[in-house]
């Protein structure tokens, strides 16, 4: 492997090595430098596998370079910058180090040209991640960690259970398109489909997401969920069971985030929701829904990242992010709260925000190829979007009943990070060819024609309509500090409960069965003992007693396993 | 900080009055969208449509859909958290 020709992801993650050495202002600006030098790197690769390895007899690809790659790497590496920026403030090497290795692992992972180096990656990720959630050092924290560290470790287990299986198959370790054709790709596309949180694979994201630190949130929403879309993109495109499977993603979570009062809780629910419509896009595999899918994760990474730093600011200066605890923040974070509604309206693909350009790709391509109910659902959950993560967000945060919380704006690191966020965002929706430009296939769609704009101008309106009316009229229901019974319960609750009730059980029947054998033992031992013991007519002249018989019996038990053995 | 004894309080006394502490100005806004709501509703008659589905050339389709759903989802929502809800330290116990 030529040094010019390392995968980008390695420059994160060798670089990290280095930040617990730096202090200050050198350690920003080295971790800022870090992303930037990977993304110099990217710009001069050449389309084409490197990095070639042998191990164990397999070639390994290390290094894959095609579009397809590349615009994934593009935007997990603007993701890393914008992150690291949010997170400069941040006195934490274990964070700082914890992020340039995630980072970098997915970046790595997202240029592997093989199973197993991508495997490889897949856990790096999942490991380096788990470290944003314990930063928050609570005990509630610590729980939600180690349940996210289970689920992904076990993603990675399945993953790995699937690619010796594709190896003793066919004896191919290559990462390419694969389709649900064998017991192997089915344990591979498992494996994705736990960390795109497919539904009742999800509950991690919402249960552990929202208790990582202020800067950890933000990192973890851009890559985890994101490298499983471009692994199914990337293996599983056309596989039509991913059309029904996202169209549940983009409708159930939003419920749940109409009621759910943690603000950062409900963006992990509309994060799952956009989710959805990029798997819609990949179920339906043609080129122009494949570019779809990719370019709405490119957008969604940026807005999601803009949403949920907006929150970690308010979060930060508040204490709190509870929708019941906050209200009239724009008085205190006017600029926060501007931010904030530049990705509200990327996420409800509102005209000239990056939400738009890309999500029309996704719902013409459901529309061309006549999926009527999937893109009736594609609607309903955009109208829904909007409502919770376009509405709800900025106004029970910024605006609704004055909290009479004051506090001092984000810090300014926080605020630039929110800045370029929202430039972004803003210059994506205005020039979208930049960004059509960057994806796998060729475009050929034009998202500002009249018709595109004003239905999604009525959409949008009508659904605003819909929540003042119901606002006004008080049946919108009130934000309450509580949780809300999710699939988690399964294994949070009932799980726990059953796993509690046959610990008792095996412990009863254990003593139980302790107290028979003791007890037959020790009637056996008598028994021998008056016999054999120093006492026992059998014994008088050989006092050791209980031990020679012990003896025996071990020996006994030699012999018979001795037999069995052989 | 000087909200101490006003925690509900719109505007503390000698804290700047926004623009939006004033009701009126929050009804203007209200008005403001139950027009645009009304245009766009109006304008649908000249949109040409091209989608292959027939409801989407009923009229006024995207702007009724939306309204229906967002209130159906709330409705549907409210009621679901009448079976969801539990306290907040529900998984520490």
């Amino acid at each position: 492997m030529t040094g010019s020709l390392l995968s980008p992801g390695l420059i994160l993650i060798i670089g990290a090595v280095m930040v617990p050495l730096l202090r200050g202002n050198l350690r920003s600006a080295y971790m800022l430098a870090l992303p930037i030098a990977a993304f110099w790197h990217l710009l001069g690769l050449p389309y084409g596998e490197f990095g070639h390895l042998q191990v164990f007899g397999m070639e390994l690809t290390t290094l894959r370079v095609d579009r397809l790659s590349t615009v994934f790497g593009y935007i997990f590496l603007i993701a890393a910058f914008l992150g690291l920026l949010y997170a400069l403030h941040v006195k934490d090497t274990l964070q700082h180090v914890a992020a340039l290795v995630y980072a970098g692992s997915a970046v790595g992972a997202v240029f592997a040209g093989d199973l197993i180096t991508l495997f490889v990656y897949w856990e790096g990720t999942a490991i380096a991640s788990v470290f944003l959630i314990w930063a928050s050092r609570t005990e509630r924290a610590f729980a939600a960690g180690m349940r996210y560290l289970v689920v992904q470790v076990g993603s990675g287990v399945l993953l790995l259970a699937g690619v010796a299986l594709l190896y003793r198959d066919t004896g191919s370790i290559a990462f390419g398109q694969m389709g649900l054709v064998s017991l192997a790709t089915w344990l591979i596309f498992l494996a994705f489909g736990i960390k795109c949180a497919f539904p009742f694979l999800h509950n991690w994201l919402q249960d552990s997401y929202p208790e990582a630190t202020v800067s950890g949130t933000v990192i973890l929403s851009a890559f985890t969920t994101k490298l499983a879309v471009y692994a199914l993109a990337r293996g599983f495109a056309g596989t039509e069971i991913l059309v029904p499977i996202g169209a549940a993603m983009t409708a159930f979570p939003i419920f749940y985030a109409v009621i759910e009062n943690d603000l950062r809780r409900v963006l992990a629910y509309s994060l799952n929701n956009q989710l959805g419509f990029m798997v819609v896009g990949i179920g339906i595999g043609t080129e122009m829904a494949v570019n779809g899918a990719v370019a709405h994760a490119f957008s969604h990474i940026i807005y999601k990242a803009l949403l949920f730093m907006s929150m970690g600011a308010v979060l930060f200066r508040v204490g709190t992010i509870k929708g019941s605890e906050l209200g009239g923040l724009y008085k205190s974070m006017p600029w926060t709260a501007g931010f904030c509604i530049v990705g509200a309206a990327s996420i409800s693909a509102f005209p000239l925000f990056s939400g738009f350009i890309s999500k029309a790709l996704i719902i013409s391509a459901a529309m061309d190829n006549g999926y009527f109910w999937t893109w009736l659902v594609l609607l309903f959950a955009s109208a829904g979007v909007f409502h919770h993560s376009g509405i709800k967000i900025p106004y029970f945060a910024f605006f609704a009943h004055d909290s009479g919380k004051r506090c001092a704006e984000a810090p300014a690191n926080m605020l630039l990070a929110m800045a370029i966020s929202a430039a972004l965002c803003i210059g994506i929706g205005v020039y979208p060819h930049t960004l059509y430009s960057l994806l796998p296939f060729k475009v050929d769609f034009i998202p500002y024609t009249v018709e595109h704009v004003v239905t999604q101008l009525q959409l949008l309106f009508f659904s605003a309509l819909a929540f003042t009316v119901l606002m006004r009229t008080g049946l919108y229901p009130p934000e309450l500090r509580s949780v809300n019974l999710d699939f988690d319960w399964f294994y949070r609750r009932a799980g726990y409960d059953v796993a509690v009730a046959v610990g008792r059980g095996l412990q009863r029947l254990w003593d139980g069965f302790a107290d028979l054998i003791g007890h037959a033992a020790r009637g056996v031992v008598r028994e021998v003992y008056r016999h054999h013991g120093p006492g026992g007519a059998l014994a008088r002249t050989w006092p050791t007693g209980e031990m020679a018989f012990w003896t025996t019996v071990l020996l006994a038990a030699y012999l018979l396993l001795s037999y069995l053995a052989f | 900080m000087s909200t101490d004894h006003h925690p509900d309080a719109h505007a503390t006394p000698g804290e700047r009055r926004y623009w939006l502490d004033d009701m009126r100005n929050v009804d203007k806004l209200v008005y403001g969208l139950y027009a645009i709501c009304a245009v766009l509703l109006l304008i649908d008659i000249f949109v040409p449509k091209h989608g292959p589905f027939a409801i989407e050339h009923w009229f006024g389709f995207y702007g009724i859909y939306g309204f229906v759903a967002c209130v159906a989802l709330v409705l549907a929502a409210r009621a679901l958290r009448v079976i969801l809800i539990r306290p907040e330290d529900y998984y520490d116990r």
